[in-house]
C-alpha cells in the first residue's frame, strides 16, 4: 500500500510539474497576476508529493519488501539498517528518484524565498524548473519506475553491491546531486531572462546565492566521491580521471567560472550575455554528466544497468533542453544590452581571465571524455583516454591559472595597477621561494618540479592570506584598527580568500602525495616488519571477523617509530555473502596530514601475506582543502548582499520588458 | 595605443591561448590515448616499440601462476587466441579465472604482454563494457553475467 501510494505521488507530481511549466509562464505572458502567483503552491506541493514518494520508496527498503523489484534487486534483510536506508539512492532507479526530489526541492526554495523577486522574473523561473522537472519525471516513471512489483514476492533480496555498503553511499550521491541539480536555479534564471529579454545587475544579485550554494554542495560532493575512491576500492588514489568522475567536475569548473563572472555582472553590469551562456552551459554539462552516468555508454561502477531505452529518453531530455535553451540564447542575446567597460588590468581583466582558463579546461576535459566515445561510433576503434591525456592538458592550463589567483582580488575594479599588487605580494613571494628552497634541502630526492608544486601552492595560500591583510590594512595602521577592520570585512571577502586558500591547500596535497608518496609491495607473514618512509610497520596477524553479511579476514598491523607504537591499523578482505563478492577494506592510519595505508592482497600459500604499503604524505589535505572551499562558500553566502530573499537596496529600472508585454 | 587596438589585442591573446589549447589537446590525443585489443586483433596490430595499449579478454582456466612476490603470470583469451600476461602487483578482488578483466601496458618483443595495471569488473555481475561488446561480436557471451538491474 505504501509502495503504491509512492507510486501514485510521484504521478501526481508529474502533472503538477506539467501545470508548473504552463500557468506561471501563461501569467508572464499575459501579465495575470492570479497565474504567475500560481506557480509557487504548484512547485511546494510537487516537491511534497516527490518526497512523498522517495519516504514510500525508503520505507520499503527499511522494511525489506522484497515484492518491490528494485528492493528485490538491491537489498537484503541482513543489511545493516544504515545501508538499507541509503541502499534506496544506491541504484538507478532510486538514484533518479533522489535527482527529482532534489530538483523538487530547489523549486520549492525558489518558491519560499524567491517573493522579493519581480512576480515575472519568478514566474518564469519557476516555468522553467517545471519543465525539466516534468521531463525526469516523465523519464522515471516511463523507463525507471522504482515501485515496480513482483509477483510472486521472493523470500531474499539480491543484496546492495558491497563496494556501495559505506557510508560514503549516505552522503556523496546526496551532496553531488545538490549541487548537479543546484545548477538548474542558474539555468532557470537564464532561461527566465531570455524569455522577458531583460538582464541587469539586480539579477545576478538573485542567482549568485543558488550558484554559489550548488557550487559549495558539488564541491563537497567531489570531495568525498574522491575520498570515497580512495578508500574503498583499495587503490590508493584519489581521482583517476575516469568518465564519471569527469562528469562532475566539468560542471564544476563551468560553475566556479559562472561565480567569478557572475560578481563581474553584479558589480559591474558586464560580462551580462557571458553569464547567462554560461549558467545554461553550467547546467547542460550536469544534464550530459547525467546522460553519460545513467545511459550505460560508459563503463563505471556508477553505470549500475545499461538499458538501450534510458540512454536515448535523456540523449532526448538533453538535446531538447541544451539545443532549446542555445537556441533561445542565439535569439535573445542580441537584444540584451551589453555592459560597462573596463580596462583589460583590472579586477574585471582578471576574473575575465578566470573564466577563458577555466571554460578551456573544462573544453579539455569534455573533449577527452567524449574523444572514445566519437572515435568508437566513427571508426569502431576502442580507445581509452585516461589520466596521462589529463595531466599532459589540463595541468598546464590550470597552472597559470593558479599562479595568477593571488592578483585578482588585490586588483582594482575598472583599472588596475599589477605592479603595486605585485609589491603587495612580495612578502607571499617571498614566502613561496622558501617553500621551494626548503623542499629541495630538506626532502630528499625532491625534484625540481615537485618543489615547484609545493612554492605555488603556499603562493595561493599565502597570497589569500596577503589579501584579508592588505584589506585590513595590517601594518599601515594600528594594531586594534586594523582588528576593528579585519571584523568588519564583508563576509564575502573572507568567502574568497577561504576558497582560495582551500585550492591551495589541496594543491598542496595533490603535489605532496604525488611527488612524495612511498610504496612499497612486499610479502609479509605474522610477526614479521617492514621499512616504510622511516619507519617500521609489524604484522601482527590476522583473525577472522564475522560481519551482519558478510565475513572477513582482519590483519592488524601496528606502526613503530624508534621502538615505540604510534598506533595500530586494521586492513581486511571480505566476502559478501549474499553475492559471494570479494572486497578490499583498506586500513589507513593517519598521522597528523599523512596517512599510512595498508591494502592486502593474495595469501601466498606458505602462511604470508602480499600486502601494499603507502606513506602519503600530507594526503588529507587534498579533501580538507575541499572542505575549506566548502566553508568558504558557505561564509560568502552568509553575506548580507547576497543572503537569499534579502531585499534589493536600490529600486530596479522599471523598464518595460522588451519581450514580454507588461 | 587606441582603444580599438587594445581590445584587439586582448582578443588576440585570447584566441593565442585557445589555439594554443587546442594544439595541445590534439598532441596529447594523439600521444596519450590507448587503443583496446582483444587477443586476437592485439597480433594483428602493427604496434610500434613501447606503445601503450589495453588488452581485454577473459582469464584463461589453469594459467594463473604465482611467481616471486608479488608476481603473477597468466594468459588472457578471447576463445581465438591467447595472450601470456606478465603483472606485478595486487590483482583486483574480482580477478578470477574465466572472468573478463582489461589489462593495460605493452606488448615485449616476446610476445608476452607487460601488464602494469589491471582491472575486473566491479560486481559479479557486470562485465567490462569493451570486453563485454567484443565477446557478443565474436558469439562467445554467456547471458548469464548480464541482466542486472532491470
Amino acid at each position: 500500500m505504501i509502495v503504491e501510494t509512492g507510486h501514485f505521488a510521484l504521478v501526481l507530481a508529474f502533472a503538477l510539474a506539467l501545470v508548473q511549466s504552463v500557468v506561471p509562464l501563461v501569467g508572464a505572458r499575459t501579465g495575470e497576476a492570479r497565474l504567475m502567483a500560481a506557480g509557487g503552491p504548484v512547485a511546494i506541493a510537487g516537491f511534497a508529493l516527490t518526497a512523498l514518494a522517495f519516504a514510500a520508496l525508503t520505507a520499503a527498503y527499511v522494511q525489506s519488501d522484497f515484492s518491490v523489484a528494485n528492493v528485490w534487486q538491491n537489498s537484503h534483510s541482513l543489511k545493516p539498517m544504515l545501508y538499507k536506508v541509503t541502499g534506496t539512492w544506491g541504484n538507478h532507479e532510486g538514484s533518479m528518484l533522489l535527482w527529482v526530489v532534489i530538483l523538487a526541492f530547489f523549486g520549492a526554495l525558489v518558491a519560499v524565498f524567491g517573493r522579493n523577486l519581480p512576480a515575472t522574473l519568478r514566474a518564469n523561473v519557476l516555468a522553467v524548473q517545471g519543465w525539466i522537472g516534468a521531463a525526469f519525471l516523465l523519464f522515471v516513471l516511463a523507463t525507471s519506475n522504482p515501485f515496480v512489483r513482483l509477483e510472486p514476492a521472493p523470500f531474499e533480496g539480491r543484496d546492495l553491491n558491497p563496494i556501495l555498503q559505506d557510508i560514503g553511499l549516505a552522503i556523496h550521491p546526496p551532496l553531488l546531486y545538490l549541487g548537479y541539480v543546484g545548477f538548474s536555479i542558474s539555468f532557470s534564471f537564464a532561461v527566465a531572462a531570455l524569455i522577458e529579454g531583460r538582464i541587469d545587475a539586480a539579477w545576478a544579485r538573485w542567482v549568485r546565492p543558488w550558484t554559489l550554494a550548488a557550487w559549495v554542495f558539488l564541491t563537497g560532493g567531489i570531495a568525498m566521491g574522491s575520498y570515497w575512491a580512495y578508500y574503498e576500492l583499495g587503490w590508493g588514489g584519489f581521482w583517476f580521471w575516469d568518465p564519471v568522475e569527469n562528469a562532475s567536475f566539468m560542471p564544476w569548473l563551468a560553475g566556479t567560472a559562472l561565480l567569478h563572472s557572475a560578481i563581474v555582472m553584479e558589480k559591474r553590469s558586464a560580462l551580462k550575455i557571458w553569464t547567462i551562456l554560461l549558467a545554461i552551459l553550467t547546467f547542460s554539462l550536469s544534464l550530459l554528466g547525467t546522460f553519460l552516468v545513467r545511459s550505460g555508454v560508459l563503463t563505471s561502477v556508477h553505470a549500475f544497468a545499461t538499458d538501450p531505452t534510458r540512454g536515448v529518453f535523456i540523449l532526448g531530455i538533453l538535446v531538447v533542453f541544451i539545443g532549446g535553451s542555445l537556441a533561445l540564447f542565439a535569439l535573445r542575446a542580441g537584444s540584451l544590452t551589453a555592459g560597462g567597460l573596463f580596462h583589460p588590468i583590472s579586477r574585471e581583466g582578471a576574473l575575465v581571465l578566470n573564466n577563458l582558463f577555466l571554460t578551456t579546461a573544462t573544453a579539455t576535459v569534455l573533449v577527452g571524455t567524449l574523444y572514445p566515445l566519437v572515435v568508437e561510433a566513427i571508426s569502431g576503434d576502442k580507445i581509452s583516454v585516461g589520466a596521462p591525456f589529463f595531466n599532459l592538458t589540463f595541468g598546464p592550463l590550470m597552472l597559470p591559472l593558479l599562479l595568477l589567483i593571488p592578483f585578482g582580488p588585490l586588483l582594482a575594479w575598472k583599472r588596475g595597477d599589477v605592479f603595486a599588487v605585485a609589491q603587495r605580494l612580495m612578502a607571499a613571494f617571498g614566502g613561496a621561494l622558501l617553500a621551494v628552497l626548503a623542499t629541495l634541502l630538506l626532502v630528499d630526492g625532491a625534484s625540481v618540479f615537485a618543489a615547484l608544486g609545493i612554492g605555488i601552492a603556499v603562493w595561493m595560500v599565502l597570497g589569500a592570506l596577503t589579501d584579508l591583510a592588505q584589506k585590513s590594512a595590517l601594518g599601515a595602521v594600528p594594531l586594534g584598527v586594523a582588528a576593528r577592520r579585519f571584523a568588519g570585512l564583508p563576509r564575502s571577502v573572507f568567502g574568497t580568500a577561504l576558497a582560495h586558500m582551500g585550492m591551495g591547500l589541496s594543491v598542496l596535497g595533490i603535489v605532496a602525495t604525488v611527488a612524495f608518496e612511498v610504496e612499497h609491495i612486499t610479502v609479509m607473514k605474522p610477526g614479521e616488519t617492514t621499512e616504510i618512509a622511516g619507519r617500521t610497520l609489524r604484522f601482527e596477524g590476522v583473525a577472522p571477523v564475522q560481519g551482519p553479511n558478510f565475513t572477513e579476514t582482519q590483519a592488524r598491523f601496528v606502526l613503530m617509530q624508534g621502538g615505540v607504537s604510534r598506533g595500530a591499523l586494521i586492513s581486511s578482505k571480505r566476502i559478501y555473502t549474499a553475492r559471494q563478492m570479494p572486497t578490499t577494506e583498506a586500513g589507513i592510519l593517519t598521522r597528523g596530514l599523512s596517512q599510512l595505508y595498508v591494502s592486502l592482497g593474495d595469501e601466498t600459500g606458505d602462511g604470508g601475506m602480499v600486502v601494499r604499503i603507502w606513506w602519503k604524505p600530507l594526503v588529507t589535505l587534498i579533501w580538507l582543502g575541499g572542505a575549506v572551499m566548502m566553508a568558504g562558500g558557505a561564509v560568502s553566502l552568509t553575506d548580507r548582499r547576497l543572503r537569499v530573499g534579502a531585499p534589493s537596496r536600490r529600486t530596479r529600472p522599471s523598464a518595460v520588458p522588451s519581450g514580454a508585454k507588461a | 595605443m587606441t582603444r580599438k587596438q587594445k581590445r584587439l589585442s586582448v582578443i588576440a591573446g585570447a584566441l593565442a591561448f585557445l589555439g594554443a589549447a587546442t594544439a595541445l589537446t590534439f598532441y596529447a590525443l594523439g600521444q596519450k590515448a590507448s587503443f583496446f585489443y582483444m587477443p586476437a586483433e592485439l597480433q594483428a596490430a602493427a604496434l610500434e616499440p613501447g606503445q601503450r595499449v589495453r588488452l581485454g579478454g577473459l582469464v584463461e582456466a589453469g594459467t594463473v601462476k604465482r611467481g616471486q612476490g608479488t608476481e603473477v603470470s597468466f594468459s588472457v583469451t578471447d576463445g581465438e587466441r591467447s595472450v601470456p600476461v606478465a603483472y606485478v602487483g595486487i590483482l583486483p578482488d574480482l580477478f578470477r579465472e574465466e572472468q573478463g578483466i582489461i589489462a593495460e601496458g605493452t606488448l615485449r618483443p616476446d610476445g608476452v604482454f607487460a601488464a602494469d595495471s589491471v582491472l575486473a569488473k566491479h560486481d559479479e555481475t557486470y562485465m567490462p563494457k569493451e570486453i563485454a561488446d567484443s565477446l557478443k561480436e565474436k558469439g562467445v557471451w554467456k547471458d548469464e553475467t548480464a541482466g542486472s538491474g532491470s
